[in-house]
């Protein structure tokens, strides 16, 4: 049944791109199209691809053309300037999570992260005694008023125009300011050395974080890598729930894959709102309220004990555990 | 001349100091030089393993370097801070401390930034600081802050030393080669002229007054570092001033405790007399009374107004680090207030256990005010690996801790063997007004 999901979702996903994150792929291939004319180095394949051009135009280009990734490194200078016309949104649907830990795992393998290294954790929150717990996935918020990019005093972390906030790690001096400015501990620092980083067959590049460096900060980054290939960041594709929905607020669109949703209308009817409001780091990720659930939360401790360990604090769990449940 | 032949016998009566090395001091500044080596040793490893040889981890990502840090950077500040009411105001009996109190100033200011240097996960890149600034971070506002009054404060120890090279040049006949050659280089032509007396005098004036301005700047700025970020225990506008109080408050417990041990190893009862410490213990005494009331108003407004995030802070200091707390906040200002307060109370002795139990309480205030904010952060820490949770330091980070002490005392020690610890020009300029005006002021 998830296979289906996924299948049906990736064509989904297909429509989606034709409509709106194509054209960051468009602006991409038409800036290398010139390049690659002028060059002459590639040999026509005779596939056709349709893009948007950022002025609006459909254009057909031939698919070698196309900058393509991996190849194409985004080098640290290039990735402080964001992909045009972008201003990237999360929306999660907490509803639905069940803490299957997909998103998780799925982004730990695309940015080589260890057990412990976690860019999306998900946490067990219950607001109050009496209060409902929830499942919460928690990336990094990429807030407009973005704390930690204040504190930086080297600039290694930057707010870019498409939204995104990102950590070039060979310029980060490690101070870890940033870390402790941080009210969403999104943050994470390479405490010591590890052979991973030594691992150099994939230049470095901010947008994906790989390889890592010891003594410097790193984070969710929101996959620009996918996301200028048209594709969605990692977590989101991952997700067997469709929990998490990303899009583009310039557009008003979002997909979590299977279903492409208007932004708006989406916070609009279901409540949206987002986490410490109060602190005014206006995040760029939105969450749905945890009504009328698609699971009960307890369907969430079918997990690894090392992990179901990390949630004994919460009230839920210690009642539980009382009765001898868990 | 009379000025001339006094001179020389003050320096008669301090060369012991700087050359005698009794079997004490050499036993002391073996032990200290064990200490700072065993903190290098420190420093090896955690520069060559990384930052995971400490107990620093995600969520408390500043341990007790930062407190180190602070500590030593604020008692730079408060040292400064007196020493330029000290002079600015011309005190009546400033002159046998001043001294103890302007190497204070320098050498905490010389220690305290290497404690944030062992913060820094990438040591190797810190030239980025320069070649890539962002004047937004307060960060750079506090390098900026540091330099600055770095340099200020040596401009201005150099200056109180002047007038004593110089007397020193003049007498240190018998004083082997390169000593003689370096107090003439560090004299810089300095002959105790009126002309040059008055320009001296007016420089380090004027000095006196902006390392004031100096300190209160820098104090403010590393207040900031932490007030300015949204973190529950941190984000508070009394911050600034609660620095500054809590800096005088260990500076002048620094200087009580410095003035007893030198009293007691050079035999100095004549210059640093009890009236000093008398003085001192009142400063101390009001400061203890500031420090206490702004300690009480930062928490009592988070537990009034009980905002989540505070209570849970709140939570965590009455919990896990009850007796800390107990210690820093109550002891550490009650004991002081009720030792101080009493004048029968008030010798020698029970000023400088005071001002150590002062020093103890504010080292562990400044513990409460970093790590458990750091524990207890917005969102629950939800780890399973402790030393994520909660913060221990490491055998490394003790080790270099205890290092910058020892290089503190060590430095001290040294410089003491250099000039003498009770300047010498100040005692002349003393007894010239005194023959000016012989009554008025009264000690020295």
């Amino acid at each position: 049944m998830a296979d289906n999901k996924t299948e049906e979702g990736s064509n989904n996903r297909r429509n989606f791109l034709r409509l709106g994150l194509m054209s960051s792929a468009g602006v991409v291939a038409a800036a290398s199209l010139i390049s690659n004319l002028a060059s002459d180095d590639v040999e026509p394949s005779g596939e056709k691809i349709r893009v948007l051009t950022p002025d609006g135009k459909m254009v057909e280009v031939d698919a070698n053309s196309i900058n393509k990734y991996p190849e194409a490194l985004i080098t640290p200078e290039e990735s402080r300037k964001g992909i045009p016309d972008k201003k990237f949104v999360m929306v999660i649907d907490l509803s639905k999570c069940k803490n299957a830990r997909n998103c998780v795992e799925s982004c730990q393998k695309a940015h080589k992260l260890d057990e412990h290294e976690e860019f999306m954790k998900i946490q067990l929150i219950q607001n109050n005694e009496e209060g409902s717990p929830y499942w919460l996935p928690k990336p990094c918020f990429h807030c407009d008023e973005p704390p930690c990019v204040t504190v930086c005093p080297t600039g290694a972390t930057f707010k870019r125009d498409d939204g995104i906030v990102l950590i070039d790690s060979d310029r980060c001096i490690g101070c870890k300011f940033c870390v402790t400015s941080c009210p969403y501990s999104a943050r994470q620092f390479n405490w010591g050395h590890k052979e991973k980083f030594d691992d150099k067959s994939q230049p470095y590049s901010p947008e994906t974080q790989v390889p890592a460096a010891e003594g410097t900060v790193m984070k969710c980054d929101f996959c620009p890598d996918m996301l200028r290939q048209g594709k969605l960041p990692h977590c989101a594709s991952a997700c067997p729930m469709g929990v998490i929905y990303f899009g583009d607020k310039n557009e008003d669109i979002v997909t979590n894959g299977s279903e492409t949703v208007s932004f708006s209308q989406l916070i609009k009817d279901r409540g949206g709102y987002r986490h410490l409001e109060h602190l005014g780091t206006k995040p760029n990720v939105y969450y749905l309220p945890a009504v009328n659930r698609q699971f009960p939360v307890e369907r969430g401790f079918d997990v690894d004990e090392k992990i179901l360990e990390r949630y004994k604090d919460v009230p839920l769990v210690k009642d539980l555990k009382e009765q001898g449940k868990l | 001349m009379d000025i001339v032949k006094r001179k020389t016998e003050l320096v008669n009566e301090f060369s012991p100091m700087l050359e005698k090395s009794t079997k004490t001091s050499k036993i002391w500044i073996s032990f200290l030089i064990f200490i700072i080596l065993v903190g290098l040793v420190a420093f090896v490893i955690q520069a060559v393993k990384g930052h995971i040889v400490t107990g620093m981890r995600d969520n408390v990502v500043w341990g007790i370097y930062i407190i180190n840090f602070i500590f030593f950077v604020c008692l730079s500040y408060s040292g400064a801070f007196i020493s330029g009411i000290l002079h600015f105001f011309k005190t009546p009996w400033k002159n046998s401390i001043s001294r103890i109190v302007e190497v204070i100033t320098v050498l905490s200011l010389i220690i305290g930034p290497i404690f944030i240097l062992l913060c820094i996960g990438r040591l190797d890149r810190l030239h980025f600081l320069f070649i890539y600034p962002r004047i937004q971070s307060p960060i750079t506002w506090d390098i900026i802050a540091i330099m600055t009054d770095l340099i200020g404060c040596f401009i201005y120890l150099y200056l109180t030393f002047v007038p004593d090279f110089a007397i020193l040049r003049d007498n240190s006949e018998n004083a082997p080669k390169w000593r003689q050659k370096l107090y003439k280089t560090l004299a810089i032509k300095y002959y105790d002229t009126p002309t040059q007396r008055e320009a001296l005098h007016k420089i380090t004036r004027t000095m006196s007054a902006m390392i004031i301005a100096l300190a209160i700047i820098a104090y403010s700025v590393l207040a900031w570092i932490f007030s300015l970020t949204v973190q529950p225990g941190w984000n508070s506008s009394i911050f600034a001033p609660y620095f500054i109080v809590a800096g005088l408050y260990s500076g002048v417990s620094v200087i009580i405790i410095a003035m007893y041990l030198i009293r007691k190893f050079y035999h100095l009862d004549h210059y640093i007399r009890k009236v000093h410490f008398m003085g001192a213990g009142a400063i101390l005494l009001i400061i203890s009374l500031l420090f206490g009331y702004f300690t009480f108003s930062e928490y009592f407004s988070r537990w009034f107004s009980h905002k989540v995030s505070d209570i849970q802070l709140l939570d965590t200091l009455f919990t896990r680090y009850f007796w800390e707390f107990i210690f820093a906040n109550y002891i550490g200002v009650l004991v002081p207030v009720a030792i101080l307060f009493f004048k029968k109370f008030r010798t020698i002795k029970t000023i400088t256990f005071a001002a150590v139990v002062a020093i103890l309480g504010l080292y562990m205030n400044r513990y409460l005010i970093i790590v458990p904010t750091l524990e207890s952060p917005y969102l629950p820490i939800q780890d399973n690996r402790p030393e994520f949770i909660h913060y221990t330091a490491t055998w490394i980070e003790w080790a270099l801790s205890f290092a910058g002490i020892a290089a503190f005392i060590l430095f001290f020690i040294l410089i003491m063997r250099l000039v003498p610890i009770i300047p010498m020009s100040g005692i002349i300029d003393y007894e010239r007004d005194q023959k000016r005006k012989p009554k008025g002021s009264n000690n020295h």
